[in-house]
Order: C-alpha cells, then structure tokens, then sequence
C-alpha cells in the first residue's frame, strides 16, 4: 500500500526535483534569475500557458485527450476583440460571454465522445480545425482593443501581482479543490483509472466523461481572456500549437497519458519547468528560441520513459 | 480459396465506395460551375496543364504522407510527427546542397536516411518500451522542427541545383514528377503489402496485438517497420517540398500535414482503432481534399476559415463510423 501511494507520486516528485534543481541551477549560471521581476514574469508570461494545461490535465486524468486547447485560446481572443470591438459590447458582457461560449464548446465535444463513443483524439481533432476556422470568420486580421475598462482590467494589479497572474493562481486553486476535495474529482481519477470499474462502482460515467471536456473548454477560454490581458489584441492565430506545449507540461508534471494517476499540482510544475527552460534559453542569449522545443522534447522522452519504468513496476 | 479471394475483394471495393462518390461529387461540382474550368487540360511541349493537375501535383507531398500513415492507422497506432519529420527532410537536403555542395542524390538520399532514422526511434519507443503512439511521436512532434531549425540555423536556406529541383518542379512523360513519385511509392507499398503477408501482419496486429504474438507475427518488427515507411514517406514529401520552392522553410514546411494526411486515412476508410485500410482508399481520401483546398484557392475564398469545413466533414465521417448512431439508425429504419 505504501509502496503504492509512493509509486503514485514519484512523477510529481521527480517534476519537483527537476524543476527545482533547474530553477538553481539557471539561478547560479545567471546573474539576476533569482529575482522577484524574473518570478513574475515566469508566471505571467506562462499565464496562460498554464491555464490550458490546468484544463487539459483532467481530461487526461480521465483518459481522454484535448487537441483543440490551442484553437479554443485562438478563437476565444478574437472573438472578445471583435465583441468590444465591432459590436461594441462591454467588456463585462464580452468576457462572460466568452467563458460561456468555451464551456459550451467543451460540453459539446464532450458529449460527442461519450454518446457516439468517439475516440477523443478524433473529435478533439474536429473542434481544434473548427475553431481555427472559426476564429479566421471572425476576422484574418489581429484586432486591437482599445476600452477604458479594458486599460483598466490590464493595468489592475493585485499587490505585485498583475491580474494574468492572479487569474492563473486563482484557477490552479480551483482545480486543485476540483480535483482533491470533490466527488467529481474522484470521479475524474476513478473513470482514468479503468472506466468499466468506475461504471461498476456506480459513478456518474457520462456526466464525468462531458463536465471534464467542460472544464477544459472553460480553461482554455480563460486562457484565451488572460492572451488578450497580455497582449491587448485579439489573433485568430494565438495559441498555435499550444496544445502540445500544454500536454508536454501536463506529461513533465507526472500526469500518466493513460490516465488514473497524476495531480494537478504537478502540472503547475510542469509549466514552470517549461517556463524555466524557456527563460533560461532567452538568458543564455546565445541560444536560439528553438532549443526550448528541443528541450522540451528531451524532457518529455525522459519522462515518458519513466512513467513506463513505473507503470511496469506496478504490474508487476 | 478463390471464392474468398473474391469476397474479400468485393468487401474492399464496398468500403471505397462512400470515398468515391464524395470524390466524386466534389468533381461534379467542379465541372458544373462554368467559372471555373477544372477539367480543362492544355498541352505545351507535350506536358500537361490544369487544375486537375495541378491538384495530383500539389497533392503529392499528401498523397505521400497519408500513405505511411495509413499502415500506421492499421497497427491502430497514430504518427503525429510526419509534418514535423518532412521539415527535418527539407532542411537536411538543404543543407547539404547549399553548404555542402553535394549532388543532388546524396542530398536526397542522406536526407531519406534522416528521416528513416526519425521513423525508427519512433517505431523503437512505441515497439519496445510499449509507449502509446500518440504520446511517444507526440515527442518529435515537439522537437522535430526545432532540430530542422537547428540545421538550417533558423533561416531559410535556399539553393541552386537544377537536377534537386526537379524533383519537384520537373516533369516526365507528360506528368508532373511528384505526381509520378507519390504513384510510384502507392504501387511498391500496395504490392509490398497486398502481395506478401505483410499487409495481413499489419491488420492482424492492429486487430488484436496479443492474439497475433500469440499466432507468431513479430509484432514489434512489424511496428517498426510501419514507422520506419511512415519517416520515409514524411521525407520523399519533404524533397518534393523543398525541391518545389528551391529552399528548406523549417518553420512552415508540412504544418498541420499529419492532420490531412490522418483525415485522407479516415476518409479513406481507414479505422483509427485499427485492423483494417485501404491504400486505394486513402489514396481518394487525400485527393478529395487536395480536391477541396484546389477549388476553395481557385474560387479566390481564403483558405484559413475552410478549416471549419474541413472540421465538419471529419465529425460527419466519424458520426458515420459510431456504433452507437449506427445502431440507433438502424432502429429507426426497423421501427416503421
């Protein structure tokens, strides 16, 4: 049972370990890394980042995969433009909206996979090119926006935190409720673990599987609110790709992809080890951005690799 | 053992069927809007002109794509780094041509070989460490155009070799020479497969992985060997790409392909559960959506909001494939 509840957490302590030793080490290579402007951007840069991994990590949790994260962030920020925009809406009402609008997506996507028995990739695929295609009706173009509550809203800070920051610690605390305090958490590592034992316990299959692709679909609208905070634009192209940078940081954070075992909380390190990578390659300023990828990449292998070293040791 | 050789025929032409008349459709109402001439073909010094094509022209780096993908498909795995393995194959012969002035078929082959290397470490996490598909080329996906950035040294590199650009932008026979690579690698692969036990491996370990380790198929050769095709066919598509525009773009060379080249593969009447394809079928798959983004272009509409459209028929085809809709169709159609 120890060696269980042990083996069940070595990935998240390995993501603290690595995290930390490269958050040392970097703080020795550079002058200046360990300091309080650096944190904050870490944070605020992988802002929203962050909280499309948050999302993404249920869905993983409970077996399924999220592609369309990345479009949803995409289609959300031009949409919120052309709302305050064009249609001259507040944004009180756009960015509600917005939310609201990225939730009901994910319950549709949800819906599909589990009433027509879909396999997840697929229709996860269909959403990612719908809201791409979507988001480039609204407009080709990146929008600006320009309202006085919107300058508003990106000047806000809470202590020394800007409010992208606060927005992403406020979901992680959420989530982390979500996940460790709640039947629906349970239900989340129980569906993961083996669906046809969380259908013999009883558990609520259906209602899961769709409030999962929910939560994604909501994160990642909030991600997309937090992108144009960040950029005060709305570009139909924003997120391209993210949705491996937001699986790679869920993997890194010692979520298994086959579901059942991992904790959101490691995700929240998986995002920083990533940002930490990212921060570093800017710090060395001799590296060229595309080592992140690659780091990224050779992170992921290690880690893949060790999940399946544990998984083996499980079963056996 | 004749009648059965006819039955399974019979069942493989049924599948193409559904492909086919979207195809052809999608043709019909091509030729039916007079704007634009699709089927208009012109001869100049005895090489053939048009839409059409242009479409099997510009479709091949699809065609070549789709086709590794599709055995993939049948071993019920995924490759999502074919997009990312034709931009390290692009970026590779163009190194070699513009830095290393060397001919153009040791780029070609040296970069081939890049890409099969790709393919193998692929197939080898997948096959012996018994990682899921998605995640394990999840990984290349990922870091794939960051080592082709690494080789072209984040430029685009651009060289001169006639005989290299060819390969994308010759022509023999009267047809464009991608069009003849992407026939001719269909024509070895459909034979390979389809005249040698092969192709049967490569449904039997989609169909069940443990039953056919059991029936004796060296499941893991078989696994690698499908990645391994799968770089292969990433790589001649990316010399066609590169070849093309004289030049190696690692950061837009094959973005999104693995997505068409999955979508040809379904649409084809590939089962992403794996145990069954069809080459042929993929083959129509991918032309119908060269076929779509041809005539979106040639209508003058921008390409990117077609993405929607695209989505829309991927949901419809998977609707089709649903057990669940089936059923219930088939209930109503019982229940009057």
């Amino acid at each position: 049972m120890m060696a269980r509840l042990f083996a069940g957490r070595l990935p998240l302590l390995a993501t603290a370990v690595v995290c930390a030793a490269l958050y040392v080490a970097a703080g020795l290579r550079y002058e200046g890394f360990v300091s309080q402007d650096v944190a904050l951007n870490l944070l605020r840069d992988n802002s929203f980042l962050g909280l499309c991994a948050l999302g993404e990590t249920f869905v993983i949790l409970a077996g399924g995969i999220d592609l369309s994260v990345g479009a949803m962030l995409g289609f959300t920020t031009i949409l919120i433009a052309t709302l305050i925009e064009q249609a001259g809406l507040h944004p009180a009402l756009a960015l509600p909206l917005a939310l609201a609008l990225g939730a009901l997506f994910g319950a549709g996507q949800g819906s599909v996979i589990h009433f027509f028995k879909l396999p997840p990739f697929l229709v996860t695929l269909a959403g990612m090119f719908l809201l791409r295609g979507a988001g480039f009706m609204i407009s080709l173009e990146a929008q600006t926006i320009r309202h006085p509550a919107y300058d508003a809203l990106i000047d806000y800070s809470f202590d020394v935190f800007p409010l992208p920051i606060v927005i992403f610690l406020a979901g992680l605390a959420a989530a982390l409720v979500l996940s460790d305090w709640t039947p629906f958490g349970r239900a989340v590592y129980a569906l993961g673990g083996s669906e046809s034992s969380a259908r013999l316990m009883g558990l609520p299959i259906g209602r899961t599987k769709i409030l999962v692709y929910t939560l994604s679909g909501l994160f990642a609208a909030a991600g997309g609110v937090v992108f144009t905070l960040y950029t005060q634009a709305g570009n139909p192209t924003a997120g391209a790709m993210l949705e491996l940078d937001a699986i790679a940081a869920v993997v890194i954070g010692g979520t298994l992809l086959s579901g059942g075992i991992g904790h959101v909380f490691g995700t929240f390190l998986g995002v920083l080890t990533y940002g930490i990578i990212q921060m570093s390659i800017i710090f060395e300023g001799t590296l060229s951005s595309w080592w992140t990828r690659i780091a990224i990449g050779g992170l992921l292998v290690v880690f893949i690799l060790l999940q399946r070293l544990i998984q083996r040791g499980n079963s056996e | 053992m004749p009648e059965s050789a006819a039955y399974g025929f019979r069942e493989r032409a049924g599948r193409l069927v559904w492909p086919l008349l979207a195809l052809a459709l999608l043709l019909g109402l091509n030729a039916a809007s007079a704007e634009v001439s699709f089927f208009r073909l012109t001869v100049r010094d005895g090489c053939l002109y048009g839409p059409a094509i242009d479409v099997l022209n510009r479709g091949a780096p699809l065609l070549l794509a789709a086709l590794g993908m599709t055995l993939v498909i049948a071993t019920g795995g995924v490759d999502l780094s074919v997009g990312a393995v034709l931009s390290i194959g692009g970026a590779a012969a163009a190194v070699l041509l513009a830095q290393h002035d060397a001919a153009a078929w040791v780029a070609a082959l040296a970069a081939l070989a890049v890409c099969l290397v790709a393919g193998l470490w692929n197939g080898a996490i997948i096959a012996f460490f018994g990682v899921q598909p998605i995640v394990a080329t999840l990984v290349l996906m990922v870091a794939g155009r960051g080592i082709a950035q690494l080789m072209t040294a984040g430029q685009i590199v651009t060289f001169e070799n006639p005989a290299f650009a060819a390969l994308g932008t010759g022509y023999a026979l009267g047809l464009p020479l991608p069009v003849w690579i992407a026939l001719c690698a269909y024509l070895l692969t459909g034979l390979l497969v389809r005249r040698t036990a092969l192709g049967l491996f490569v449904e039997a370990v989609g169909s069940n992985e443990t039953a056919s380790r059991y029936a004796g198929v060296n499941v893991r050769g078989v696994k690698l060997f499908v990645y391994a095709l799968s770089g292969v066919c990433a790589g001649l598509a990316g010399l066609i790409a590169a070849a093309d525009i004289k030049a190696a773009d690692a950061n837009n060379a094959g973005l999104y392909l693995e997505l068409d080249a999955i979508l040809a593969a379904v649409l084809g009447g590939a089962a992403l559960t794996g145990g069954r394809f069809s080459l042929l079928g993929t083959l129509i798959g991918a032309l119908f959506i060269q076929t779509m983004t041809t005539m979106i272009l040639l209508r003058g509409v921008p390409v990117e909001p077609t993405l929607a459209l695209k989505a829309l028929i991927v949901l419809g085809v998977c609707l089709l494939q649903s057990e669940p809709l089936r059923r219930r169709l088939m209930f109503w159609r019982a229940a009057p």
